[in-house]
């Protein structure tokens, strides 16, 4: 498990992020490039399309230590796929109330529309992100703690 | 409902005779008045029965049924007439193998609330009108029918069936219908969310994984469920951690959102009187809200919200505030 | 020698009881009794016939942990984290619960015993409860248990007229009850004559059950083919749904399965219940053995009615606890089976 206290002894969350192949990596990257910061806590992983993200993936993400999980995808209409974003969009949100009324917090989870160009926005969605996953602390309605304590001996 | 089973009987035999079917699924009788399994007839019918405690949906055996040679006479109560639909919808039956009944339904019969009600050690149960008689080694009780009706049954969709080739019904409806089906679920959303956690924990924790309440749902049809795929990790067979009593529900109301059509079978079977539909009817809620209006299996050959879009769809996360503290 | 205590003085029993190790009772908690271990103010169901669980978890839990390796780099580390646990005492065990520790004890601590199991079994303590209003379901007497009276356990209980009563049957029984002895009361004649009188009633009740006179001598060795190729098997497994509810709530049920599971930086091997009504039981690299459901159905009751007897002395691997008949969501269960293929004796009831 990653250590999720930072030097200053304070709360580090692991925030894992889905971002689409075709705007919202290329954002990132533009992000990069710019050399505009983004916590490095943010895990990127690269999905070919927003929708391609099943619940699944957000739970399991969490199940392994995450604090925060954030899609990101082509703003809806920009769709590599056209139509891709527009289910996920739905998907999510049924998803996220499902969350929501189990009782996990809501703001742990969150979309966002980030096109190539948008190096700007996807640093500042990760700073927000990062910040407010940083208040709600560590993750603990979805955790498994198979992966947080049993193999501490 | 005596008179009812007398109907279908006589049609059932009827159908058989002419060759117009090779096979019935019904209820079959079995080892006390409240144990009825769901069972395939020959033309003898040996056995059969329709009754109160004939709950259980028949439409999921069709998918395994539209396999096999020839045609198949299914029994649909009002609410199982959806399924049909829904699974219709998805090709999962081949209509042209399936003859199905539209059959009445005065409301379901639940035995655990009669048990609730503290009645013991069961002789006999008897439907007399609108009272439950019940012989038991301990003597005799009456209850009333409405008291010990299954959950669904007290919202009941309606009393008419949106399938069928025929109907078999009674000339007076009984509507059971006696509440709001997302009073529940608009209870739990007004808590707070450390209040709905604790609910939430309080019911799946006592989830023993049995899988009895996926393989029951005419919705749950894929040939190789997700949480049965050993290349995956999600086959763990148990809840080993709370994490995974939270995931296989989530999973498994997610997977049938947009098409559950709210027969409550997942709750009736649950061994541990888990109020599972609670979780799907949320689904449901969230879809009539945000998307319109809709019943799964309504019209076969409907497109599912979950499978459809809006340009102008709400965000996730912009839901509107339904009174929940935050 | 007999104790007793009122039934309203029992939390005060269980408190003294649960001081120094865990006790477990059959509590409701969101409307259905489980064992569970007591807290001040649990709601204890003695009235309860059945936990939905049986008490078989206490000994053989759904899950375990076995063993977990830690990877780093190319170093594999071996972590030992089962937990055999502490000493604890169950009480309000009915005799049908009682009767399948010897029928799991009989498959765990046969040599190589399972040392998980074994540890539970010498860290429990089982007082057993007489079942005050047997119900229709049950049908023990089938099976030759006594509910009146458990021959198995550690202490046996009954209540009758607001009084607890207590019997220490071995030298473990005794010494828990030791540990409660200020609270208790010694019994006199007229009590034996209340508990005499509890038994009777019992007796009279199950007499009264519908199953109680299933007939299982068809149900052995040489019969094996004969029932195994029995061709209603198929009949009564096409409603199967090949879920899993029959096996985990049965307390003679003792299959498992040991999986890995991937913790991100390691494994955890753990132990898990499995049912044979699953499609991946015993699955191996061949594929499954049982193809269809009339397979793996027929396999729970075989193994329940004639394999198991046959590797041990006759004795049934069912307990007629009656959970099956309640649980099914399809309502098939091991009366249906036993009166389907058990011969004509069985007809008339």
């Amino acid at each position: 498990m990653q250590i999720k206290i930072d030097e200053n002894g304070n709360f580090k969350p692991t925030i894992v992020a889905f971002c689409c192949n075709w705007c919202s990596y290329a954002g990132a990257d533009l992000a990069g490039t710019s050399r505009l910061s983004y916590p490095a806590n943010v895990k990127i992983v690269r999905v070919p399309c927003s929708c391609r993200v099943n619940p699944l993936f957000i739970l399991r993400a969490f199940q392994r230590g995450a604090d925060g999980v954030i899609l990101c995808g082509c703003h809806p209409g920009d769709c590599h796929y056209t139509t891709g974003n527009y289910y996920t969009r739905r998907r999510m949100t049924l998803l996220f109330n499902m969350l929501d009324y189990l009782g996990i917090e809501r703001d742990r989870t969150r979309v966002e529309w980030v096109s190539a160009a948008e190096g700007a926005k996807m640093a500042r969605v990760m700073n927000e992100f990062v910040a407010r996953i940083c208040e709600l602390g560590e993750n603990k309605r979805l955790e498994d703690l198979r992966c947080k304590k049993s193999l501490e001996e | 409902m005596q008179e009812i089973f007398g109907r279908i009987k006589k049609r059932a035999a009827e159908l058989f005779a002419d060759g117009t079917v090779t096979r019935m699924v019904g209820w079959q009788k079995g080892e006390s008045d409240y144990d009825k399994t769901p069972a395939v007839f020959g033309p003898d019918m040996k056995g059969f029965v329709y009754d109160g405690f004939c709950g259980a949906n028949l439409s999921k055996y069709l998918i395994n049924l539209s396999k096999v040679e020839g045609r198949t006479l299914v029994l649909l109560k009002p609410c199982d007439s959806y399924s049909f639909n829904q699974l219709l919808t998805e090709h999962r039956i081949d209509r042209d193998k399936v003859y199905a009944i539209g059959i009445d339904c005065n409301g379901k019969l639940d035995i655990n609330k009669i048990r609730a009600l503290g009645v013991k050690g069961i002789r006999s149960v008897a439907e007399e009108g609108d009272e439950v008689v019940l012989d038991t080694v301990y003597g005799s009780k009456r209850v009333k029918r409405s008291e010990v009706l299954l959950d669904r049954c007290y919202c009941c969709k309606g009393k008419d069936h949106v399938a069928g080739d025929e109907f078999i019904l009674a000339e007076k409806r009984v509507d059971t219908t006696t509440t709001d089906r997302f009073e529940l679920v608009k209870k739990l959303e007004a808590m707070t969310p450390d209040e709905r956690y604790e609910f939430w924990r309080g019911e799946l924790s006592r989830c023993i994984r049995c899988n009895a309440c996926r393989n029951v749902c005419p919705a749950c049809s894929c040939v190789k469920c997700v949480f049965d795929n050993p290349a995956l990790g999600t086959d763990s067979k148990a809840n080993s951690d709370t994490f995974e009593e939270n995931m296989f529900h989530i999973i498994r109301a997610f997977h049938v959102a947009g098409r559950c059509t709210d027969c409550g079978e997942c709750s009736r079977v649950c061994p541990q009187h888990i109020p599972l539909h609670l979780l799907n009817r949320k689904f449901i809620r969230d879809i009539d809200e945000l998307y319109g209006e809709y019943q799964a299996g309504a019209e076969v050959g409907q497109r599912g919200p979950l499978t459809d879009f809006a340009k102008n769809d709400a965000e996730p996360g912009a839901t509107p505030d339904k009174g929940g503290k935050k | 020698m007999m104790y007793k205590i009122r039934t309203e003085r029992l939390p005060e029993l269980f408190a003294l009881a649960a001081a120094d190790k865990a006790l477990y009772l059959p509590v409701e908690q969101g409307g259905q009794v489980e064992f569970r271990p007591w807290s001040e103010g649990a709601a204890v169901r003695f009235d309860a016939l059945n936990t939905v669980r049986s008490a078989k978890d206490l000994f053989f839990p759904q899950t375990e942990n076995l063993v977990a390796f830690r990877t780093e780099g190319k170093k594999i580390s071996i972590i030992e984290n089962a937990d055999t646990g502490a000493p604890f005492g169950l009480m309000g065990v009915r005799s049908c619960d009682a009767k399948s520790f010897e029928i799991l004890d009989r498959v765990f601590l046969a040599e190589p015993a399972d040392t998980y199991y074994k540890a539970r079994r010498e860290n429990g303590t089982v007082v057993t409860l007489a079942c005050h209003e047997p119900e229709e379901t049950c049908f023990c007497a089938a099976l030759g248990i006594d509910a009146a009276e458990s021959a198995d356990g550690d202490a046996a209980s009954w209540i009758r007229d607001g009084w607890f009563y207590l019997k220490p049957v071995t030298a473990k029984g005794e010494a828990s009850v030791e540990t409660v002895r200020p609270l208790l009361t010694e019994c006199d004649g007229a009590d034996d004559a209340a508990v005499e009188a509890e038994k009777k009633d019992i007796g009279a009740v199950i007499g009264q059950l519908p199953f109680s006179k299933l007939d299982l001598s068809r149900f052995r060795g040489e019969n094996m083919l004969e029932i195994f190729n029995d061709p209603r098997w198929k009949e009564l497994s096409a409603a199967c749904l090949g879920c899993g509810t029959c096996t985990y709530v049965c307390p003679t049920c003792q299959c498992y399965d040991i999986k890995d599971f991937k913790t991100g930086d390691g494994i955890q091997r753990f132990r898990t219940w499995d049912s044979c009504m699953y499609s991946d039981f015993t699955k191996m690299s061949a594929g499954q053995p049982r193809l269809t459901q009339v397979e793996r159905f027929r396999q729970r009751f075989m193994h329940k009615l004639v394999y198991y007897p046959m590797n041990n002395d006759g004795l049934y691997s069912c307990v007629g606890c009656g959970r099956c008949l309640r649980k099914c969501p399809i309502s098939m269960n091991i009366v249906k089976v036993a009166k389907t293929l058990g011969g004509e004796q069985n007809d008339e009831q």
